[in-house]
């Protein structure tokens, strides 16, 4: 048996020394693959637009190829908050899909400061052979509404830019853009024929035989009313307390990123015609929590907001949130929400003794973008080793807080990831050791403080302190 | 045998001087924590908050002190408010709460215990009233003993007066002020009992921090000299009252002076001067007394008559340099607020302003009977137990009740000092009463009535004798205070001081059954203030929840059905900010409009931008939403609040004109027709008239009332409904119902369809709510 598994490391070596080379050799030469057929569709309906990608590749040349490049121009790779590819394994009914990993990379010859993906595929490509690879990749901050600014009674119109052709350093075969609007109103597209649009989609292609780097700029103006919810800055505070809780504390920064709102704002008007006035605003936001929440608070600074509903069932809890004043484009709202859970939910000891919090990154809030999201994982006192293990690349640092009676100080894992979306929300480890020792510390102090001040009210009482006799 | 006897007393006695200390440290630790905790309705029933206005200014002092320390703090220059003038608040600021609750933060933070600002703001005030009865509990034991201290320390506990000044949350200035208060009175009584000079400076210390926590310390330094005074014409001049008195004058004034908002004041206006006066005349009693006691008699005659001669010639021409000085100035050197206080009627001719603060009117006879409920009944009893017998210490009490019941009469929030002296007389005469009833049970008891002559040691009556001590003891205690005619009998043998006590009180003793009945009808009433309470609590809930929206006056006829304290602490409870009412359903409505309206200034205006509001607004707009407001609750310049009284009360044009030369970009207008909230600004409106009117004299009141009416429907004057008040309020009203129904005013508005020229709106606030704050902005900025 241990032989095996030495054979198989071995062999996983080599493969991966192979790989290695051939990322290098593959780097140089791009017309190794051509893509057979690409589908892209594009979805506008939120102000997260998301792009799934559907590539057929092969490998054209004898050299087997490993790896697939995607390549994003400068603009959109700004505002890339997510690449994800998948690879369709099995015919059709026994079909499943394995992760691939995305590492972004560098090409020599890249024009006009082209950004570039590498996919990694599972099985190098040999002459001849196929693959089909899906992938999905999220723009944040990519709608520009125009006219930028509106009264109350507009509704929004926001210009996408993209091409219609998707930029690859392949000889595309052929290719088909979709793209879904949230609404039937689309004010103007450019149109590269042949191009259609049918309700609410708006078909580019299919296109057949372009050669690599073919762009060919399409700009759409179309009507999204969505809530553009960011959070300009998130701040979660995960406490860990070995006594059974954890207590979650979130900062919000929230703003409407859409069209600025211009002038008068009427009550009257907003409240009596609900789907005339004010219909970019939003009102309320959903945030979905862990179950089996508790002790559940939405404040700002100057005190309780009243307006929240908390749903909550052995699946998850749903707490919807009002801020104070429904948000127009521009405007700008702060907010805390605290909440404790159960600690063995979430805590768990890994077989080499350490113990581990497993809980999900990104923000609790639906649909919404996180500028800059900074999770602060606050260990117990006395906790030593941390290290946190995060599916994607995030900046690390370490922290001391004091808190209730500490006299060490708590270490603080700081998490901090900048455009971060819903997909972001998987979980994380942090993983650290704690001895239970030291869950005792601070009630022997606060014990041992109450006996010293008794046995002091004992000898005042007890010896006559008095210079007079 | 008398020697074992006597040991065993005594050992007995300590024990139960043991037992009887803690007892009482136990009931006191209780009483803390009732007086703390029945605060907390506020935060249980609505939520961690700062409540009404002024403790907003406080909470932001707070903010700013425990941010940039101390010294920025006296030099704090504050040009978020009044602007253009801008206001010094360290110079005009009491230190004292702010200071208090910066220290308990600091503290609690070095311990690393990481309470907010605000937590703590919110909690000084329970905390300080658990402070304040303990204080009572010390102050009414120097005056008549243990007994009376708790009982004094109960009621104080609860008197809904006190807690309507210091539930948790209202982070004012009388929050720590009243324990101040009574701290000082119990140090200078403890002076006067004591005549320790350690006590004495602990006085000036403890007058100090009351300086520093309120301006109503001119109410002790008033008050004891006068008490001095008292003293001194009965003959009851001694060197006690030397100590108690003279350190506190130089020391204290001293450490007034310190504070900046005082400063030379604490020498130069006449609310001090009576201190100085009763000084300068304890030091001729003191050197009178001891000029008498170094000569003999008739050599002391003929030194009367030579000092009198010449002194009155020197005091003729002191008074007459002092009234010169005093009639030179023009309030004659008395601050506004004193003189209301000493002519009732002076600020509603002469200053609109104090006039227009509701605390500052004289209170209704209802609120008395609200605000202390039954107590009322038990203070004349607690007076004429002061008198038997009359010490220093009950004298003074008696003076505090006096003082305190006219300055409470003249202004409705002297409440609050008169509440104290209330507790401590009614203290007093429940203790009393409870004496005179137990005494008279236990000597008249069968098997026990012989038992104190013949010295019997059974075990049962063992019990009964200890008793019987224990009430000699107390009596000892009492007498061994103050007064001349008891210092004498202090030298008599114990044995026979208790023997005439017992005799005399035999002669005090009541009918067994009726005083058997009259404990029970005390004990009943004490369980019926507490027990009606719990049962009224949840029929009033829903009660107080349907009126919430009606004025305290309202509440005054539900007050007098129900003494209870707990309800009482319902009805003050409430935040002010925020209020609540339950929907048909059963669903808890919130209005939460002032706190949206701030929040939407704090986050969608520019930093800058200055907004203009009724001055009832500006502590909480620059607290709340933190930005530069033109007038606020601070009133210290008029013209500046007739100016925006002015502009309120003026054409749409004029208006703006004054606006556009204060820089404001948004006017805060609370109004209240839309869902019946009856403290908004229409209902203001009249005084931003007669203040406006009071500087610019264009702005007369009659044009504003149709037949000496305030009318704001179809007969309402033209002046009326072209007003920018009456604009910002009412415009696009009508679109709401289509009739434009005023639910506060009770009628259809005069006019309906209008718009505005100069300019318009940019926010109001939620739903049907009471309240839409609506910031309006010009529209060529």
């Amino acid at each position: 048996m241990a032989r095996s598994i030495s054979m198989e490391a071995a062999g996983l070596t080599l493969a991966f020394l192979i790989l290695t080379f051939l990322t290098i050799s593959a780097a140089s030469s791009t017309n190794q693959i051509q893509i057979l057929n690409a589908e892209r569709r594009i979805d506008l309906s939120s102000h997260i637009v998301k792009v799934f990608l559907t590539l057929k590749v092969e490998n054209v040349m004898t050299a087997p190829a490993s790896e697939i490049v995607l390549a994003f121009p400068p603009a959109q790779a700004d505002h890339l908050a997510l690449v994800k590819a998948q690879a369709a394994i099995g015919k059709k009914k026994k079909k499943s899909y394995v992760h691939l990993d995305v590492n972004p990379t560098e090409l020599p010859d890249a024009p006009n400061g082209t950004k570039y993906f590498s996919i990694s595929l599972l099985n190098p490509l040999s002459l001849g052979e196929t693959a089909t690879l899906e992938v999905l990749y999220i723009l944040t901050h990519s709608l520009k509404p125009f006219p930028a600014e509106i009264s109350q009674s507009e509704s929004q119109l926001v210009y996408f830019r993209d091409s219609a052709l998707i930029l690859s350093p392949y000889h595309v075969k052929q290719q088909t853009t979709f793209l879904k609007t949230p609404s039937t109103k689309v004010e103007s597209f450019t149109r590269v024929e042949p191009t259609k649009f049918a309700g609410r989609e708006l078909k580019y292609g299919p296109y057949e035989d372009r050669p690599p780097y073919s762009f060919s700029p399409v700009t759409v103006h179309l009507e999204n009313n969505s809530p553009f919810a960011v959070v300009e800055e998130l701040l979660r505070e995960v406490e860990i307390s070995h006594w059974g809780n954890i207590q979650i504390t979130e900062h919000y920064k929230l703003v409407h990123a859409g069209a600025r709102h211009k002038g008068v704002f009427s009550r009257v008007e907003y409240q009596s015609r609900p789907s005339f006035s004010g219909t970019s605003s939003f009102k309320h936001l959903l945030a979905s929590l862990p179950p089996r929440v508790h002790s559940v608070y939405y404040r700002d600074d100057i005190g309780n907001i009243s307006s929240s509903h908390l749903r909550s069932d052995y699946r998850k809890s749903e707490l919807e949130i009002e801020p104070r004043y429904p948000l127009f484009g521009g405007w700008k709202a702060t907010f805390v929400i605290g909440y404790g859970l159960p600690l063995e939910d979430f805590l768990f000891e890994s077989p080499d003794g350490k113990r581990y919090l497993n809980f999900s990154f990104g923000c609790p809030l639906a649909e919404t973008v996180v500028d800059k999201l900074t999770i602060k994982v606050v260990l117990p006192e006395g906790s030593k080793d941390p290290s946190a293990a995060v599916p994607f690349p995030v900046e690390q640092r370490l922290e001391t807080k004091y808190s209730y009676l500490d006299v060490v100080g708590r270490t603080v894992l700081v998490l901090e990831k900048k455009n971060v979306v819903p997909e972001h929300i998987t979980p994380f480890q942090v993983y650290y050791t704690f001895k239970p020792i030291f869950m005792l510390a601070e009630p022997l102090m606060l014990a041992s403080v109450f006996f010293l001040f008794f046995v002091a009210c004992l000898a005042y009482l007890h010896n006559d302190l008095s210079i007079r006799k | 045998m008398a020697d074992g006897e006597s040991s065993r007393e005594a050992t007995a006695r300590t024990l139960r001087n043991a037992f009887g200390n803690v007892f009482s440290f136990f009931i006191l630790l209780l009483i803390g924590i009732l007086a703390f905790s029945i605060r907390l309705f506020s935060v249980i029933k609505y939520e961690s908050v700062i409540h009404e206005f002024d403790p907003y200014f406080n909470y932001r002092v707070t903010q700013f002190l425990t941010k940039n320390g101390i010294y920025d703090f006296w030099n704090w220059f504050d040009d978020r408010t009044w602007y253009p003038l801008g206001r010094v608040i360290g110079g005009t600021v009491y230190p004292g709460l702010t200071l208090t609750a910066g220290t308990l933060w600091w503290l609690l933070n070095s311990l690393n215990i990481p309470l907010s600002v605000e937590t703590v703001c919110v909690f000084t005030a329970p905390i300080f009233s658990a402070f304040a009865s303990w204080a009572t509990y010390l102050l009414t034991k120097e005056v008549k003993g243990t007994g009376a201290g708790l009982t004094a320390a109960v009621l104080l506990a609860m008197v809904p007066s006190y807690i309507s000044r210091s539930v948790a949350g209202s982070y004012d200035n009388e929050a720590v002020a009243i324990f101040a208060l009574i701290f000082t009175f119990y140090l200078y009584i403890k002076t006067l009992n004591t005549g320790s000079l350690f006590y004495a400076t602990l006085n000036a210390l403890a007058y100090f921090y009351m300086v520093c926590s309120w301006g109503g310390y001119t109410f002790i330094i008033n008050l004891i000299p006068m008490h001095v005074l008292l003293c001194i014409v009965t003959g009851r001049y001694s060197s006690r009252l030397y100590i108690a008195y003279a350190p506190l004058v130089v020391l204290g004034t001293l450490l007034a002076a310190l504070v900046p908002v005082v400063g030379f004041n604490a020498v130069m206006t006449s609310e001090h001067f009576a201190s100085f006066l009763v000084f300068i005349i304890i030091h001729v009693v003191a050197l009178v007394y001891h000029v008498k006691g170094n000569l003999s008699p008739r050599m002391f005659k003929v030194a009367v008559t030579l000092v009198v001669s010449v002194g009155l010639v020197v005091c003729c021409a002191m008074i007459a340099v002092l009234i010169a000085l005093v009639a030179s100035s023009p309030t004659k050197g008395w601050s506004g607020r004193s003189l209301s206080l000493l002519d009732p009627t002076y600020a509603s001719k002469y200053i609109p302003i104090i006039a227009s603060v509701s605390e500052h009117q004289p209170p209704t006879w209802p609120s008395y009977f609200m605000d202390i409920n039954v107590l009322a009944f038990l203070v004349p009893a607690g007076i004429i137990a002061c008198f038997l017998p009359l010490s220093d210490a009950s004298s003074f009490v008696v003076l505090y009740i006096v003082t305190a019941v006219y300055f409470s009469g003249v202004m409705v929030r002297l409440m609050l000092v008169f509440a104290p002296a209330a507790c401590i007389m009614s203290g007093i005469a429940l203790s009393e009463a409870f004496n005179v009833l137990t005494r008279s049970i236990k000597f008249q008891l069968p098997g026990s009535s012989g038992i104190s002559q013949s010295g019997d040691t059974s075990m049962n009556t063992e019990g009964e004798q200890n008793d019987i001590a224990k009430t000699e003891k107390m009596d000892e205690t009492a007498k061994e205070r103050p007064s001349k005619k008891n210092k004498r009998k202090e030298k008599e043998p114990v044995v026979k001081a208790s023997i005439r006590s017992r005799i005399e009180r035999r002669l005090l003793v009541l009918p067994l059954e009726a005083s058997v009945i009259a404990i029970i009808l005390l004990v009943l009433l004490g369980a019926f203030y507490v027990k009606v309470a719990c049962k009224v609590d949840a029929a009033l809930n829903v009660h107080a929840l349907l009126t919430s929206t009606l004025e305290k006056s309202s509440r005054v006829g539900r007050w007098k059905l129900v003494h209870c304290v707990w309800a009482a602490a319902e009805a003050y409870s409430a935040p002010s900010i925020v209020l609540t009412t339950y929907s048909r359903e059963g669903g808890l409505h919130v209005f939460d409009d002032f706190r949206e309206a701030y929040a939407w200034l704090s986050h969608n205006t520019e930093v800058d931008d200055k907004v203009a509001s009724w001055w009832d607004y500006g502590y909480q707009t620059t607290a709340m939403a933190n930005r530069t407001v033109i007038v606020d609750n601070n009133t210290w310049n008029n013209t500046h609040i007739a100016t925006v009284g002015t502009a309120m009360s003026s054409p749409e044009k004029a208006a703006w004109e004054i606006f556009n030369s204060l820089d404001v970009k948004y006017v805060l207008v609370v109004f209240g027709g839309l869902v019946g909230y009856p403290s908004d600004d229409i209902n203001k409106f009249l005084w931003m008239v007669r203040i406006g009117g009071g500087v610019f004299p264009h702005i007369k009141e009659p044009d504003y009332l149709r037949d000496g009416q305030y009318r704001i429907d179809s007969q309402a004057t033209p002046t009326m409904l072209n007003c920018l008040m009456y604009k910002l309020s009412y415009y696009r009203f009508v679109e709401t119902d289509g009739k434009a129904f005023d639910r506060v005013r009770q009628t259809e508005i005069g006019k309906k369809y209008f718009k505005l020229t100069h300019f318009e709106e940019k926010a109001s606030s939620t739903s049907s709510p009471k309240r839409s704050g609506t910031g309006k902005r010009n529209p060529w900025h």
